[in-house]
């Protein structure tokens, strides 16, 4: 995979929360007009992933119809954008609250291994996982 | 700030407590990178003697506190050198005192030297504003309406 998208409701913000955060990198941030850019970031080791911070604003793609019932389902918190792997599950759950990150499931054992939940500044949410138990 | 080392013996702390010490000591690299830090100062900060901080931290991490010290330098420095700060501003901005040996650890871990770093990024933002829509998937170009009335052609897409 190349470029997949997260819908966000504020690309300033998530900006901020995916980089400073999240400790992704920016790869590309290049105006698009007045309101508008082109805002792709990456995780730290894998640079040849593009994560689109979409915005979700009227558009071909958005109608105003549509883009009011994404941007109300994405503050509902129902989508789930992935899981995330880390070295040390309780390290990185200690490091990501103290910057302020929103966690909804502290790390739990679970059948399927340890796991836990937390959002991003829009709503959507990720699993966060330990790399060991995700190589089979 | 009051340094306990291992007064205490970890066991008798709940694992928990042992993980916010190390956090404690990203952190603390991560909001003092620029300056002159000694591994003493970092081990300090997480209350752990210097040894028993580098295995810990290294086991959370997978790199040394050093290894992450320099990552989160060079880093910086790519940062500096895009928005076109010289290459010995950016030595000293990010914590080095000699640019020999930043020129040297920076192509070592980027495969390029800083000034070569530099010059493909001026070059790469010099076409990105003469046709930024060449960099910009077609698909999602001709879903924002980027493409109306715009350089779409020009950029050959």
């Amino acid at each position: 995979m190349s470029i997949t998208n997260i819908h966000v409701l504020d690309q300033d913000r998530a900006l901020d929360f995916y980089v400073n955060k999240l400790g992704f990198r920016l790869v590309d941030d290049i105006p698009m007009g007045p309101d508008t850019r082109w805002l792709t970031v990456s995780p730290p080791d894998q640079p040849d992933l593009q994560i689109v911070l979409f915005p979700v604003t009227v558009s071909k793609m958005f109608p105003q119809e549509t883009a009011d019932a994404l941007i109300a389902l994405i503050k509902k918190g129902v989508f789930g954008c992935g899981v995330l792997t880390c070295k040390d599950i309780h390290a990185t759950y200690e490091e990501l609250k103290a910057k302020g990150v929103e966690f909804i499931k502290s790390p739990t054992k679970e059948f399927y291994g340890t796991e836990a939940l937390f959002k991003d500044d829009s709503g959507n949410y990720f699993s966060l996982q330990p790399i060991d138990q995700m190589t089979v | 700030m009051q340094v306990i080392k291992d007064q205490v013996k970890d066991e008798q702390y709940p694992k928990i407590y042992l993980y916010q010490r190390v956090v404690r000591a990203k952190l603390f690299i991560d909001n003092n990178y620029s300056n002159k830090i000694e591994l003493d100062n970092i081990s300090d900060e997480a209350c752990f003697s210097k040894f028993h901080f580098i295995r810990l931290f290294s086991s959370a991490y997978g790199k040394t506190p050093h290894q992450y010290l320099v990552s989160v330098r060079i880093e910086k420095a790519r940062e500096l050198l895009r928005a076109g700060q010289s290459v010995s501003d950016t030595c000293f901005s990010v914590g080095f005192t000699s640019p020999t040996s930043f020129s040297t650890l920076f192509k070592k871990i980027t495969g390029v030297s800083p000034l070569q770093y530099q010059a493909s990024q001026q070059q790469l933002q010099a076409k990105i504003s003469q046709a930024p829509l060449a960099f910009v998937p077609g698909c999602y170009a001709y879903m924002h309406g980027w493409n109306e009335n715009s350089n779409f052609e020009e950029a050959g897409l």
